[in-house]
């Protein structure tokens, strides 16, 4: 019954197709959804004013307010473009401006993170002590809200003169870091027995079996727990913007726009940190994928 | 017998324990102090390994923790000198050594190893305690950067009501609300999801897509939306459990095997009957990972939104307020409750997942 | 000093006859479970020249893979005297005298075939230019030239096992220690990767232990059958399997054979009881 079908259309009938009819569902929602939230405050102006609004006016009205309580999709957008597009990029109220400025604390904090977590995990696959000692105590950490640690790490450093990029990074760090040390102690220990086995009959020294076989054995963990990592890295350093009181980045402008109900302001912010995430856990994934490929991993 | 270079190391500490001065007011605990931790040393360069031995070492190197612990009050008019610091560092590394060796303790029965387990990552916390507490105090690092464990004891046991309430408000309200929402959505349009491939192919990348973004960042949103009560806090927490929860069950119920699947299909089953009987059971240990991915995240948003606007009771709202009074005494309070409350619904879901999933191979002994 | 008198007189006679490769002296081994000892091997005797194919054959549990890894110092025995070329197992490991093939391939993914082959030569210190040679000439030798730059998935199941013959050939070691490498094979492919071994014995001229659960493959390669038996796991008879050098796979029709496989057979059945109820 199914005919046969070439690998591109085969890809546009299971992907393509469905996810963009769902996104499409979606931003029709989206418009629906803020037509009927904006309406009553139109409904309340035109009452106010003594008048009545024709549904074709009400309908373009709640496409354009100024602080609308959902924008309309292309309001956004217009946001978007105006804030990267129009303005210098040093301008304080470009987007890329704050994008940058919470991207190079998000990078920083994720390479260390991730560096010292490797680390870690190293020092636990051969330590017997450290196993049994600090490893539970690692796996717990996997269950506590530790990013409500952020704004104390922020205070306290800015009270010791540490201000500006590298607190949010400490921030991206302690949090990615976390993944990386369980993602990493789990793919050093995946070797099976027999390839274990195989190095000994080998006489192979300790660097010997790390570096041929627990280090590539690793890696698919390593790039599974790096986009859980710089994912949680982002979170952090737009959390760490917050306490400062709005000064830069992502989370300052997520904090300006709710002091000043600058819905649009919010969700061109939200839409621009989703994308930089979007991007960096793909950019992962990419990396993983090739570095998989040459490792011969089955696609 | 092979002598560890940490043993001697300590053994070398402990001596300028003895000599040197260790400063303080020289009471009875800074007379005896130096003698135990020597003891301690010459068990561990000198006495044969032996449980005998390494339950000596246990006991006399805590002994003289807690000797140093109660010397620190003596330090108010001088910081302590260098004796008193070679001590510190020399029963640390015998505490290390003390933990190596009841790692590589082989014990035959279960229940002493199940102990010994236990045990290990306690010591290794209890010393991260009492060194924090050591430096800190020993040093007089300001309490605004970092209070010492005994500080913030005190803070938690001077402010149970106010705790207490903030755990009601953000645990109780905000993030039990929202998880059980948002875990009974995500279920529920999985299992619709389940049943229209085409819902399927489109829905799933855009969840997994999802669980990567920083949903948190909705929070001022919600704020607006649904005002600064707990509700606006356990919208936030619906919208980021729900994803996960999804998703995961998406991939539960493709879980069982087409060998079982076919079989119920000679029994001639119907769709529910194979749901109930065969395809959640198999699902449930995806379910019950997204149950456990979900139980932090809830605490997280809930905790987080609060930075967002609050009313002024709630965990994230206690944060972000003393630390702005730097009273990090408080900050780090309520960090304990939130931790405390974080590991405890994790091992509670995770028991319930033991008693529903015992048949899953994890858990086979 | 009673050892090194023994291994030098051990060492002198292999000048006048034939060379021992290996040597167990009433040798055991018990494992300590959470249900109490298990005697993996019990008084194990066994001696195997230089040069012999020797087979293990038995039921499962009766040892015959814990005897093989402890003849490659995978296991420490509990009593007994075991050597191997003349030294300790640990001994001989080191000085890398052995190649050992396992139940599965054990391929690593992430390399190539000639890659995996170039696994062992690189722990050694072997020079670039030699590992190249030393891969393409054990390639050649078990059938696998052309397939280099493959990752072992691509490869057939009887082709990775070939693969990992190759791998523990490179190193040339005089001793080859093969744990069930075919079990997983269908009986098509096994047998051909039996001729191909058999081939491969002839030329190469090593000492081969190889174990086995099934008693034609063992009757077919083995110059002699130690077969095993369970609870304790013991050497229940040895038996010499004269069949001669050439060894076509039709041999397996002729009544020398038949006869051999039978007296393995009766061996195990006597070695076994089958009214045991499994724990």
């Amino acid at each position: 019954m199914t005919e046969a079908r070439g690998p591109i259309v085969q890809f546009c009938f299971d992907r393509v197709i469905p996810v963009g009819t769902i996104l499409l569902v979606i931003i029709a929602l989206w418009y629906v959804f803020s037509v009927v939230l904006n309406a009553p405050f139109e409904r309340d102006q035109a009452a106010r004013a003594g008048t009545t609004i024709a549904t074709s006016q009400l309908l373009h009205n709640t496409m354009w307010q100024e602080r609308p309580v959902l924008p309309a999709p292309h309001q956004v957008a217009e946001e978007i473009r105006k804030t990267v597009f129009d303005l210098r990029p040093t301008s304080k109220r470009s987007l890329v401006y704050h994008g940058a400025v919470t991207l190079s604390s998000t990078l920083l904090g994720f390479v260390l993170g991730t560096l010292l977590g490797i680390l870690l995990a190293v020092a636990i696959v051969h330590s017997r002590t450290l196993d049994k000692s600090l490893m539970p105590w690692i796996i717990t950490s996997q269950t506590v809200p530790i990013l409500a640690i952020a704004p104390m790490i922020i205070v306290v450093l800015n009270a010791v003169n540490i201000t500006g990029l590298l607190p949010k990074a400490i921030i991206s760090t302690y949090l990615s870091f976390f993944p990386v040390a369980v993602g990493m102690v789990k793919g050093l220990r995946s070797p099976e027995i027999m390839h274990l086995d195989l190095m000994r009959t080998y006489n192979a020294s300790r660097s010997q079996i790390f570096w041929k076989l627990r280090w590539p054995a690793s890696m698919p963990y390593l790039f599974t727990s790096m986009k859980i990592a710089v994912a949680i890295s982002l979170v952090g350093a737009i959390v760490g913007e917050l306490p400062t009181g709005a000064v830069a980045g992502i989370g300052a402008r997520l904090l300006a726009g709710s002091y000043y109900g600058q819905t649009v302001q919010i969700w061109a912010a939200l839409i621009a940190a989703a994308l930089m995430a979007a991007v960096l856990v793909s950019l992962i994934g990419i990396v993983g994928s090739l570095v998989n490929r040459r490792m011969g991993v089955r696609s | 017998m092979k002598r560890s270079p940490l043993a001697i190391l300590s053994l070398l500490l402990a001596l300028g324990g003895l000599i040197l001065p260790a400063g303080g007011d020289g009471g009875v605990l800074a007379q005896m102090a130096p003698t135990v931790i020597f003891v301690a040393a010459a068990v561990a360069v000198f006495v044969a390994r032996s449980t005998f031995s390494l339950v000596a070492l246990l006991l006399l190197v805590h002994v003289g923790a807690f000797m140093l612990l109660g010397m620190l009050s003596s330090f108010a008019a001088a910081p302590p000198l260098l004796g008193y610091w070679c001590m510190v560092v020399a029963a640390w590394l015998l505490a290390w050594l003390a933990v190596q060796r009841l790692a590589e303790f082989t014990v035959t029965s279960r229940q002493l190893q199940k102990l010994v387990n236990l045990a290990l990552p306690l010591l290794f916390g209890a010393w991260l305690l009492i060194l924090w507490e050591l430096v800190v105090r020993g040093f007089g690092v300001p309490t605004i950067l970092l209070p010492p464990p005994s500080m913030i004891a005190s803070r938690i046991a001077a402010s149970v009501p106010t705790l207490w309430a903030d755990f009601q408000q953000t645990y109780l309200k905000a993030a039990l609300a929202g998880y059980a929402m948002g875990c009974g959505a995500g279920f529920v349009a999985a299992i619709i999801v389940d049943r229209v491939p085409f819902l399927r192919n489109g829905l799933l990348p855009i969840g997994n897509l999802v669980a990567a973004l920083p949903v948190v960042g909705i929070a001022p949103i919600m704020v607006m939306w649904f005002g600064s009560y707990w509700q606006s806090k356990a919208a936030v927490v619906v919208i980021m459990t729900f994803f996960p929860m999804l998703v995961n069950t998406v991939a539960g119920l493709a879980a069982s095997g087409a060998m079982e699947r076919d079989l119920m299909r000679t029994y001639g089953s119907s769709y529910w009957q194979t749901l109930v009987k065969l395809r959640l059971p198999a699902a449930m240990p995806f379910i019950f990972n997204a149950l456990k991915i979900n139980s932090t995240l809830a605490l997280i948003g809930a905790i987080v939104a609060e930075f967002f606007g609050s009313p002024i009771v709630g965990m994230g709202f206690r944060i972000s307020a003393e630390v702005g009074r730097m009273n990090v005494d408080m900050v780090w309070a309520e960090i304990f409750v939130a931790a405390l409350a974080g590991s405890l619904s994790y091992g509670l879901i995770t028991l319930v997942e033991r008693a529903v999933t015992f048949w899953h191979p994890s858990y086979r002994t | 000093m009673a050892v090194v008198a023994l291994q030098q007189k051990t060492r002198a006679a292999a000048d006048l006859a034939r060379r021992n490769v290996i040597e167990v002296k009433d040798l055991s081994l018990v494992f300590q479970t959470s249900d109490g000892p298990v005697n993996a091997l019990s008084n194990i005797d066994l001696e195997v020249e230089a040069g012999e194919f020797v087979s293990f054959i038995g039921p499962s549990g009766c040892g015959k893979t814990t005897l093989l890894r402890v003849i490659a110092d995978l296991e420490q025995p509990t009593s007994g005297a075991i050597t191997v070329n003349g030294m300790s197992p640990s001994e001989a490991r080191e000085k890398r005298a052995y190649g050992y093939v396992f139940q599965a391939a054990a391929l690593y993914p992430w390399r190539t075939i000639s890659g995996n082959i170039s696994l062992p030569l690189e722990v050694m210190g072997i020079s670039k230019e030699e590992r190249r040679q030393r891969i393409a000439r054990n390639l050649e030798l078990v059938n696998l030239s052309g397939f280099e730059k493959k990752f072992p998935w691509q490869l057939s199941g009887g082709m990775q096992q070939r693969a990992s013959i190759a791998r523990a050939l490179s190193f040339d070691p005089d001793l080859l220690l093969m744990d069930e490498p075919f079990g997983a094979l269908d009986e098509i492919v096994r047998d051909h990767l039996n001729e191909q071994l058999l081939k491969l014995w002839a030329k190469t001229q090593k000492t081969v232990i190889f174990v086995t659960h099934s008693i034609p493959e063992a009757v077919f390669l083995s110059t002699k059958i130690v077969v095993m038996s369970p609870r304790p796991g013991r050497i229940h008879e040895i038996i010499d399997c004269d069949l001669g050098a050439e060894r076509p796979l039709d041999i397996r029709e002729t009544p020398k054979f038949l006869e051999i496989a039978h007296r393995v057979r009766e061996g195990l059945r006597h070695g076994h009881s089958y009214d045991e109820v499994h724990a």
